[in-house]
């Protein structure tokens, strides 16, 4: 498949700003800048900018807790992400949601779910409403390994594929859920052979290669937009940290092993999207460090704007519950 | 004015929400061929992609419900007030969080009507009442309507309103006749029934009676007794749970000085404890009498008629609960 080079160029610098925002979360929350979960995607960033390069943004993502990479990779904003994890007026949902749940409807992010597998029958019915008006966006759920183990997926597989529904199912596949490895809790060898179970193709992605999820994932927008149903994706892959930051502190004994942190660690799936551009010729080593470069400073940005920006007053504790609002009791 | 049976005005408020917006849809289990009455013909106006069939998958749908009405859609979703436990999660999780959680951003115009098959024999499983638990949860709206022409005015608001609202339909009324204005006989030509605004349906002087849903019919009929041996009770049904008109109860309190909660729902952190803490609050100096709760026992629903009887509120039990007020 021919990609276009504007496309590559752009997964790499979102997989840069995912990276560089990460790192620079596990820093100033170790720093106690803030306070609260938050789920690095160090080591999974070709999954999600893969799958969302193959997006517009009139398409709609739900996601989880491991919230930062999803709307990174569907083109939002950092400041606006940075500010919500400080918890201030500017962050994307005005400090009343945090790290796990950006959204950022002008895009079509409709938010990431803290509780496991509940955003994706809200991803179906996304899906729903394009196909009674006819419209042609798709929507897609990211979910992980141990989510897939909900019966909201379950439940989400079979409609969309009764309903014929433009949705794509994106299985997250970092092998563990917190300390628990999916070898131990799902049934089958992968996730994507459950899609037999609901007929949709389920397709098994190498999920350090950015382009591998690109293909993919373009192959399933275009059969849903064509009509043609919903898809299962499961990109394998590793998350390189913890689990969420400061639970190394309270986890009692390994449940992985070093070797293969090391292993999957050698497979960094900016190395490997670089070598590719490079050994190309799509981009040089100058012009692939250049964008990493660029992503630093605007996280560097994002993070002052962040630091800046004020703490919610206490009146608006009561702003945002309602649309059409009602007294308080 | 045209008697209307009430599952006939859930079926005119549905229909003609259908007709006026082309994005509202509905959406349940076996509502095509209308097995419980309120969804009859729509499937031939509206046809299969606004009439959907859902999969027995109450968490899925609801959900699915969910995210078409944060893209433009009206969703109606058919149910069972005992279905709603296996969807909780899409209810409490997503429908009541979002719009807070995302700081506005999302917009929910969903409807789930839930009907209410108590009192029929239907056992434990089939015959919940459950608004309390909601109403403990912010961000969902609650109505609870008592007689057809709410039925329909408090559906079709529930259908406009940008927020999601559960409407609990009481199966005790489903067969219940009642005068619902003719649309060309009402101002704007439309019966639309107001959100937090309580209807008084009886006036009186001695105590006030607040009755929900299916208890308002019982609150008439103790009523009607009392006013038999000279005593004048005034009836109040709040017809919305969230929001509630706490400024008609208080007022009928302050008139009457006593009062009497009538509600079909488990007594304990319901709706009817929460209209008596507004009272001991907000309305103490009022009070002549203790507040006096007829709601239901706390126990599940017994199958058996004989043990079921004993459940609820009924005109019996309001009438004995006025009297208490009137003894101090
Ligand atoms: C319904 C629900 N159950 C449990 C949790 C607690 N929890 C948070 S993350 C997590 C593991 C999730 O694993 P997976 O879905 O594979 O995602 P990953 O963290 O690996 O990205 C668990 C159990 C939760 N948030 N929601
Ligand atoms: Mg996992």
């Amino acid at each position: 498949m021919e990609i276009d080079r504007d496309i590559l160029l752009l997964m790499l610098r979102r997989m840069w700003m995912i990276r560089n925002f990460e790192l620079k979360v596990m820093e100033v929350h170790s720093a106690g800048e803030f306070s609260g979960a938050a789920h690095p995607y160090i080591g999974e960033e070709a999954v999600a900018v893969g799958a969302c390069a193959a997006l517009e943004d009139t398409d709609y993502i739900t996601g989880n807790h491991r919230s930062h990479g999803h709307p990174i990779a569907k083109g939002g904003r950092v400041d606006k992400a940075m500010a919500e994890l400080y918890g201030r007026v500017d962050g994307y949902c005005k400090g009343k949601g945090g790290s796990m749940h950006l959204a950022d409807y002008s895009i079509g992010i409709l938010g990431e779910s803290g509780i496991l597998g509940s955003s994706v029958p809200v991803a179906v019915g996304a899906a729903l409403a394009a196909h009674i008006r006819g419209d042609k966006f798709v929507s897609m759920a990211f979910f992980g390994d141990g989510a897939s183990n909900q019966g909201a997926l379950h439940e989400s597989m079979n409609l969309a594929s009764v309903w014929n529904l433009p949705v794509i199912f994106l299985c997250e596949n970092n092998q563990y859920a917190v300390t628990t490895s999916y070898a131990e809790t799902v049934a089958v060898d992968h996730v994507s052979d459950r899609a037999s179970a609901y007929n949709m193709p389920g397709m098994l992605v190498d999920g350090q290669d950015a382009i591998a999820m690109y293909e993919a994932t373009s192959a399933a927008v275009k059969r849903a937009r064509a009509g043609e149903g919903p898809t299962l994706i499961e990109g394998l892959t590793y998350r390189f940290e913890e689990h969420s930051l400061g639970l190394g502190r309270v986890a009692r004994g390994a449940y992985r092993d070093e070797a293969e942190i090391a292993e999957w660690r050698k497979r960094d799936p900016l190395d490997i999207l670089e070598k590719t551009l490079i050994s190309q010729g799509i981009a040089t080593r100058e012009e692939c460090d250049a964008i990493n470069a660029e992503t630093v400073e605007e996280v560097e940005k994002a993070t002052e704007f962040a630091r800046n920006s004020p703490f919610p007053e206490p009146e608006d504790l009561f702003e945002d519950m309602w649309a059409n609002p009602i007294p308080l009791p | 004015m045209a008697q209307t049976v009430f599952l006939e005005a859930i079926n005119q408020a549905i229909q003609e929400e259908m007709r006026r917006d082309e994005s509202v849809f509905i959406l349940g289990e076996d509502i095509r061929r209308a097995i419980y009455g309120a969804t009859a013909d729509l499937l031939s106006e509206f046809g299969e992609k606004r009439v959907l069939d859902t999969p027995l998958s109450e968490n899925g749908f609801f959900g699915a419900a969910i995210g078409a009405s944060l893209v433009g859609m009206r969703p109606v979703v058919e149910t069972l007030t005992s279905f709603m436990w296996v969807a909780m999660d899409q209810l409490i999780s997503q429908a009541a969080k979002m719009r807070y959680m995302f700081g506005g951003q999302a917009t929910l115009p969903v409807v789930f009507r839930a009907s209410m098959f108590y009192g029929a024999g239907s056992a434990a499983h089939h015959s919940d009442r459950s608004y309390p638990m909601f109403m403990n949860m912010p961000g969902i709206k609650i109505i609870v309507p008592s007689n057809p022409a709410d039925m329909k005015g408090l559906l079709k608001t529930a259908i406009r309103d940008d927020d999601p609202t559960i409407v609990f339909e009481d199966g005790t009324l489903f067969g219940m006749r009642g005068e619902v204005p003719d649309n060309s006989e009402l101002p704007g030509e439309e019966l639309l029934v107001p959100f937090g605004e309580a209807r008084t349906v009886r006036e009186g002087t001695d105590c006030t009676i607040v009755a929900i849903g299916g208890a308002v019919n019982h609150s008439i009929a103790a009523a009607d007794q009392l006013a038999a041996e000279g005593i004048s009770v005034e009836v109040i049904d709040p017809r919305t749970l969230v929001p509630l008109d706490k400024k008609s109860i208080l007022e009928s309190v302050e008139k009457t000085g006593r009062l009497v909660i009538a509600d079909p729902a488990h007594k304990v952190c319901s709706a009817a404890s929460e209209i008596a803490s507004i009272v001991s609050e907000e309305g103490f100096w009022s009070l002549q009498a203790p507040i006096q709760k007829v709601a239901s026992e706390q126990v599940h629903i017994p199958y058996t008629p004989s043990l079921e009887k004993h459940v609820y509120p009924d005109a019996p039990k309001i009438i004995a609960a006025v009297r208490r007020t009137l003894e101090s």
